[in-house]
């Protein structure tokens, strides 16, 4: 899984244009959202995006998204077990 | 400063629920909606609920004015301000403009290549229209995203005032389109049955088209109103989310009710934006109550025309204009329970009510807003 | 009666130079857009994250408003008076092509939600905190006399204190900001003659 995220988080600063955020500076277990990364509502929906184009994982209420995209830990849990890329 | 009085005469509108400001008026006395179901993969890879307009009445009634070749919102355009024109009798010279606004245009045109075709800027389209009725002045287009239509309608008003212009035709319109359609889904507003406009269980758009047109003017021998106070102001706090404060769409208000010189006491009735996103309709519930407004009379024409985007300032104000002229408030079409936290007074059924001052807003991606104060002409 | 008013500063953007009340301020000889707005924004000191997030049109407006904003008096109600030639075309070119290919049907919100020309004044109230009226308009080019009566409606009918004027065009790389502050202060008279020069300069 340690492949995974490090593969989110260059997917993250690159898809949502994180311009002075490198991999290192990205914890497992950071908030994402909010006071973390400060990401913010197009963020979610473009992750949204991302892990239907990248991963084959059909979301189909934004709302679950707030706990999927909580941390890159809680991300990658998510995406082993339900890709289907 | 006091300011000549400038007055809004002449409109029509085409709708899928009729091309005359007569028919509509029938259609949402009779609580009938525009909005249908569809299953149209080139249009959306899912089945979706909009208000289209049919293209055969569209292509027929077309025929009547012209034979010559124009894109389909071109033709709504065109037989939006054609009645408009006929019955105004105005000379065009250069005191005579036209204002056309709207979001996207003949986006349609983009065919995925290169090259931008000429129909698909702007200023191609507005000189489409413009050289049909043969203006003799530069189009001037609004694209504001959803305040387009009514601020058009400013924006004319603001010209004939500062003596510019003595009359300013209006048109506005934007089509239903694969482009904005994939685009408000992947934003997720879209809602899974016709939209319900401040109601709790809301869950976002029904996209609708429609072109309209009216002319503003300083003549006021046909007035349906004056246009008495505007203001369009930004909430400065996100690009797709409105203010949590309502702060654009209370300034906006403000700024048109003190140049009207009235007060919220005095204003008698809302047309609002409603588009029944769930963020939109707080706003303006918040936004209402922080003017002390929570008690008028408020609708959304979004149950019987979908969000017509660029369209849609100028239609629902053509039809805020009707309910004026007769003094009768039309229901807010697919409002059931109220779902915004502070409350405000929706109109759940139609009935007689005397309007003397009412009130036109909008609000926008940007965070734009943009509020138009109508007085009774006597 | 109309008011006179007077430009108290200017600022041009296009080939990958910057020019502030007529002298360079910047420039970055043969870079593509993307690089010469990042080392633009760098050069001018600027914190501002969401910057990145921009689509071409936002980046090009938003430079040149900060620049003018970070170095002429404004009043904090200043409106912004917008216009150019091909809307939003740029980014939506660029959006209609992450849904033309069925097979790779992945639209993007946040490209979408630049697809509307407006956007880039909501970037420059949101940074500047400019509750005020705002309003975007397409002619066919340059149109200095609309600028000019425009700003003065907005002026002499109080709905603003100062206005920036912007033609901020940006089509496929080829791209130019015009902006300018106009209120009761300044130094150069606020006339169509005097804004098209201003342009060309």
């Amino acid at each position: 899984m340690e492949a995974l995220k490090l593969e989110l988080k260059e997917k993250i600063i690159n898809i949502l244009n994180l311009e002075d955020v490198a991999v290192e500076d990205v914890n497992d277990n950071d908030p994402l959202f909010g006071d973390g990364l400060g990401l913010d509502s197009i963020d979610a929906l473009e992750l949204i995006v991302m892990l239907d184009k990248d991963y084959g994982i059909k979301l189909s209420d934004p709302k679950e998204g707030k706990a999927i995209f909580e941390s890159i830990e809680t991300m990658s849990k998510y995406i082993s077990e339900k890709r289907t890329k | 400063m006091s300011r000549q009085n400038i007055y809004i005469a002449h409109t029509n509108c085409i709708t899928p629920l009729g091309f005359t400001v007569e028919s509509n008026v029938q259609a949402i006395e009779a609580g009938t909606t525009g909005i249908s179901h569809y299953e149209n993969a080139d249009l959306l890879p899912e089945p979706f609920y909009a208000a289209i307009i049919n293209d055969e009445v569209l292509d027929r009634e077309f025929a009547e004015i012209s034979s010559a070749k124009y894109t389909r919102l071109e033709k709504m355009m065109l037989l939006a301000l054609d009645p408009v024109v006929k019955a105004s009798g105005v000379e065009f010279n250069a005191k005579t403009a036209l204002v056309l606004s709207t979001t996207k245009g003949n986006i349609a045109a983009l065919n995925g290549t290169d090259e931008v075709p000429a129909e698909a800027y702007l200023q191609g389209l507005a000189k489409n229209i413009a050289g049909f009725f043969r203006f003799t002045t530069q189009p001037i287009v609004v694209s504001n995203a959803c305040v387009s239509g009514i601020m058009a309608v400013s924006v004319a008003k603001r010209l004939i005032q500062s003596g510019l212009y003595d009359n300013v035709f209006i048109v506005s319109g934007d089509a239903v389109s694969k482009f904005v359609l994939s685009g408000f889904n992947s934003f997720k507003a879209m809602s899974a049955a016709p939209c319900k406009p401040y109601s709790a269980n809301r869950d976002g758009v029904s996209l609708g088209e429609a072109a309209a047109a009216a002319l503003v003017t300083k003549d006021s021998t046909y007035a349906k109103a004056i246009v008495a106070g505007d203001g369009s102001i930004n909430d400065a706090n996100h690009i797709s989310g409105p203010s949590r404060t309502g702060e654009g769409l209370v300034r906006s208000i403000e700024s048109a009710m003190q140049e009207a010189g009235v007060t919220s006491a005095e204003i008698d009735y809302i047309s609002a934006h409603g588009t029944a996103t769930p963020f939109n309709d707080e706003m303006e519930a918040i936004a209402f109550n922080r003017l002390a407004l929570n008690n008028v009379p408020v609708n959304s024409y979004k149950g019987y025309y979908g969000h017509t985007l660029g369209a849609s300032g100028l239609l629902e104000t053509i039809i805020g204009l009707e309910s004026m002229q007769h003094n009768r408030v039309y229901a807010s079409l697919g409002y059931d329970e109220p779902g915004v936290s502070q409350s405000i007074n929706v109109i759940a059924k139609n009935e007689d009510k005397e309007i003397n001052y009412w009130l036109k807003t909008a609000s926008g991606f940007g965070g734009c807003n943009t509020a138009v104060v109508f007085k009774e002409v006597n | 009666m109309a008011g006179t008013y007077y430009i108290s500063g200017y600022c041009s953007i296009q080939n990958s130079r910057i020019m502030l009340n007529g002298e360079e301020y910047f420039s970055a000889p043969g870079a593509m857009f993307t690089d010469f707005a990042k080392q633009a924004y760098k050069y001018a000191e600027t914190d501002y994250a969401k910057f990145f997030k921009m689509d071409n049109l936002s980046k090009l407006s938003f430079l040149a408003a900060e620049l003018l904003l970070n170095k002429q008096p404004y009043s904090s109600n200043t409106a912004l008076l917008f216009a150019n030639a091909s809307s939003s075309l740029d980014t939506d070119v660029k959006y209609n092509e992450s849904i033309t290919d069925t097979e790779n049907y992945f639209p993007s919100p946040a490209v979408f939600v630049y697809t509307l020309p407006n956007i880039c004044m909501g970037e420059i109230s949101i940074r500047h905190k400019l509750y005020t009226e705002n309003s975007f308009f397409i002619f066919g080019g340059f149109n200095a006399e609309f600028f000019a009566n425009y700003a003065a409606i907005l002026l002499d009918t109080n709905k603003a204190e100062t206005v920036l004027c912007g033609w901020v065009e940006f089509f496929k790389d080829d791209y130019k900001a015009f902006m300018y502050l106009v209120s009761k202060e300044g130094t150069i008279e606020h006339t169509e003659k005097n804004i098209q020069t201003l342009y060309l300069s």
